[in-house]
């Protein structure tokens, strides 16, 4: 076990003479394990900076650093797209991009190809944050990358009709959610709207929903030990409640090819009573322009589970140095300062993108601002991670697979699962 | 070029009286001259064909150590990767990609055809606003696939125009036989105004005297069409048709975009080597690659043979008049 760090140490040792030939300062010190030297510019990949206050936020970095600064690279919108870009960059050993901020579910498979630097536990504090998100940028116990922005999902409800029909709690379980959805379509407003939709077109959101279902009924896909363990009665038991409600019509069929943004109109025009979505959805479905019909009829609470609260599946995005890249030290502090509180806390304000540091879901500015944070804090807590394994893309094909088969009917929940579990067996050894 | 043709084959009959023949250095000339284009051509399509298959034999970064870390170097496989094609779920898989392939692709382009001669005998015709039908036919063929398939699947959407239209809610872009409609309406849409551009430039070649001839013999126009256009049009159609045969047979934008990754339905054989190689197995997608490519290579072969298509009628004409002469 020792080893390998001292083989890590030495060729990322190898690595760093080779580049301090460039840059002078950076000598000799660099033999320790998994130390980040050299200082000086980086660039910053990243996917499409929508808000443009990643820009800002690095505008004030590099006027306080001169000789340290940050230049970011935009990748294509998509996340298939920012993956392979990143992915080849890093099989040409490329220096061009320094800091890569990762999806979560991305982290094993770079790490496993030793894509990215190790990061030293010692240098990054991560007390303060909330405690699921950093197992997203842990590879066999080791870190690799800084969680940037967290995400969970909520329940979104229709507040106003709830009122109306004398609920005065949101549901906490599936069948208190069809049993409130019964009462709610007695209401005339509502007698038309679907009960509820998540994600469940045959794509990612299938393995995010999916998981929910199965981690909400206390089953998992892959355990704590990281084999896959889903053909059980719990996960069957959630899975279920999936394919028993678009059965008995609680989800709409139309639902069946929803991702987020499909979902979002139809909640928005009040076509749906419950709906399982990210926190974006929260602002611009309260948007008084006109382009939503429940702006201040609608509240968010905990996914509902089995028995009890669900649990939602873990979003989010995560910092990591690239192993090929120079200037590893700023990278490392610039790391620091793009996921301190401060930074994070302006984050939210100008993107209501959600943080990872614990403290700002309490913070009473802010959750008067946002006040779906508090929500939001209880489903990231509670949030399970999608399997966090090398091959990543085939797993998530294979929950998808076995998932759609099972809501739509061709294949019964028992098979699905039991094929699942046969093929994760295969993947992940 | 017929320097060459008729110089060769003496050539290589008589190759000691070669040198002394060539006493012009035509030969030399010749090969020095056709060089640029044997370097570009190897270095566009012999080198990517060989590398593609080099890379089919071997497998890279498949297993990880004791510590978790991927095994770097590629290891040589001979034929693993083909077989593996053959094998389990991915046999299944591939069928259902080669079933869906060959399915569109005889659909589609029996449709297109169709179509797009029907499009081209009213593009030929002269009235008024010609100009602007056949500017309107083409539209559908300038747009990026990419952006057709995200309009398709506006349209068909589970609220979109289709099921407005219908009267009746068809999830078109779910994983079933609806979505391979979908598909075909879309791909029909897009690529009809090809084969409708090429048979409108066949047509305009046409000798009007010959369809004067056939009036004055009482040809009715289904007979004209029949005996006169079709054979005339036949050398261009068959072009055209091979051209859109040898598109669809790697479709992969369209249901990418339209239907999605992973849907059974639509999964076409780029797609299953697209999966591949985004999953980092570069062997086995260059294997998926290059049987799809031997695939493509016979149905051209087979079509050519069967059907005549003449895509090097031009040459072939040259050689046989200075034959006969």
């Amino acid at each position: 076990m020792r080893r390998t760090p001292l083989v890590g140490g030495l060729i990322a040792g190898l690595a760093l003479t080779l580049v301090a030939c460039g840059s002078s300062s950076t000598t000799k010190t660099t033999t320790t394990t998994g130390t980040l030297a050299g200082r000086g510019p980086i660039t910053f990949a990243t996917g499409k900076d929508l808000s443009g206050n990643m820009q800002h936020q690095v505008d004030v970095w590099n006027a306080a650093h001169p000789s340290e600064k940050v230049t970011i690279t935009e990748l294509p919108a998509d996340a298939d797209g920012q993956r392979q870009q990143m992915i080849q960059n890093a099989t040409t050993k490329s220096d061009a991009y320094t800091i890569l901020n990762l999806d979560v579910v991305w982290t094993s498979e770079f790490a496993a190809h030793q894509w990215l630097a190790q990061l030293p536990q010692s240098q990054f504090d991560l007390s303060g944050f909330l405690k699921p998100t950093i197992s997203t940028g842990q590879y066999r116990g080791k870190l690799y990358a800084i969680p940037s922005a967290s995400d969970g999902g909520l329940l979104y409800y229709r507040k106003d009709l709830m009122d109306k029909a004398g609920i005065t709690t949101p549901p906490a379980t599936w069948a208190e959610m069809f049993a409130d959805c019964d009462k709610l379509k007695k209401l005339p407003e509502a007698a038309t709207a679907g009960c509820y939709a998540g994600q469940l077109d045959k794509y990612e959101g299938l393995t995010v929903n999916a998981s929910e279902a199965i981690n909400g009924a206390g089953g998992v896909v892959v355990d704590d030990s990281g084999k896959p363990n889903v053909n059980t009665p719990a996960a069957k038991a959630g899975l279920d409640v999936l394919v028993q409600a678009v059965q008995k019509g609680y989800i709409p069929k139309a639902a069946l090819t929803y991702k987020e943004e499909d979902g979002r109109l139809a909640f928005q025009a009040g076509k749906l009573l419950f709906h399982r979505q990210w926190p974006y959805q929260y602002s611009l479905a309260n948007k008084t322009d006109g382009s939503s019909k429940v702006a201040g009829k609608f509240a968010v609470a905990p996914l509902p589970g089995l028995s009890g609260p669900g649990a939602s599946t873990l979003g989010g995005h995560d910092l990591a140095i690239s192993a090929f890249a120079k200037n590893k030290a700023t990278a490392a502090d610039f790391i620091k300062y793009f996921t301190g509180e401060a930074t994070q806390r302006a984050n939210l304000i100008a993107t209501s993108q959600a943080p990872t540091i614990a403290s700002l879901y309490d913070d009473p500015a802010l959750v008067k601002q946002f006040p779906y944070l508090t929500a939001l804090k209880a489903s990231i807590l509670n949030a399970k991670s999608r399997p966090l394994v090398v091959q990543y893309g085939d797993v998530t094909a294979a929950i998808q697979e076995a998932a759609y088969a099972a809501i739509a009917g061709t294949k019964t929940t028992d098979q699905a699962l039991t094929d699942l579990q046969t093929k994760l067996s295969a993947l992940i050894k | 070029m017929t320097t060459l043709t008729t110089e060769s084959p003496a050539g290589a009959s008589a190759p000691a009286g070669r040198r002394h023949r060539d006493v012009q250095g035509t030969g030399r000339l010749a090969v020095l001259l056709l060089s640029p284009t044997f370097l570009v051509l190897g270095l566009v399509v012999g080198y990517p064909v060989l590398a593609g298959f080099r890379e089919s034999l071997y497998t890279t970064g498949q297993s990880l150590d004791a510590n978790g870390f991927v095994v770097q170097g590629s290891q040589f496989v001979g034929l693993d990767n083909y077989t593996a094609i053959f094998h389990g779920d991915r046999a299944t898989a591939f069928w259902n990609a080669f079933f869906n392939t060959t399915f569109f692709t005889v659909v589609t382009v029996t449709l297109e055809t169709l179509i797009g001669v029907g499009m081209a005998l009213i593009m030929h015709h002269a009235f008024r606003g010609r100009a602007v039908v056949r500017a309107s036919i083409l539209v559908p063929w300038a747009l990026p696939t990419a952006i057709s398939g995200l309009l398709w699947r506006w349209i068909f959407q589970a609220d979109g125009v289709a099921n407005a239209i219908l009267h009746h809610q068809v999830l078109w872009t779910a994983d079933g036989n609806q979505s391979k409609v979908a598909v075909i309406i879309a791909e029909t849409w897009k690529t009809s105004p090809f084969i409708g551009l090429l048979v409108l430039a066949g047509l305009q070649m046409i000798p009007q005297e010959v369809y004067e001839a056939a009036k004055v013999d009482g040809a009715s126009p289904w007979q004209q069409f029949v005996r006169i256009t079709l054979p005339l049009v036949k050398p261009t159609l068959l072009v055209a048709v091979l051209f859109r045969l040898l598109d669809v047979l790697r479709m992969f934008d369209l249901p990418f975009v339209l239907i999605g990754a992973h849907k059974d339905s639509v999964q076409t054989l780029t797609m299953l080597a697209w999966n591949e190689a985004t999953n980092l197995r570069y062997g086995s997608a260059a294997a998926y690659a290059t049987v799809l490519f031997l695939y493509i290579a016979l149905v051209a072969y087979l079509f050519v043979k069967l059907l005549g298509a003449d895509i090097i009628g031009q040459a072939r004409q040259h050689k046989s008049r200075k034959a006969a002469a």
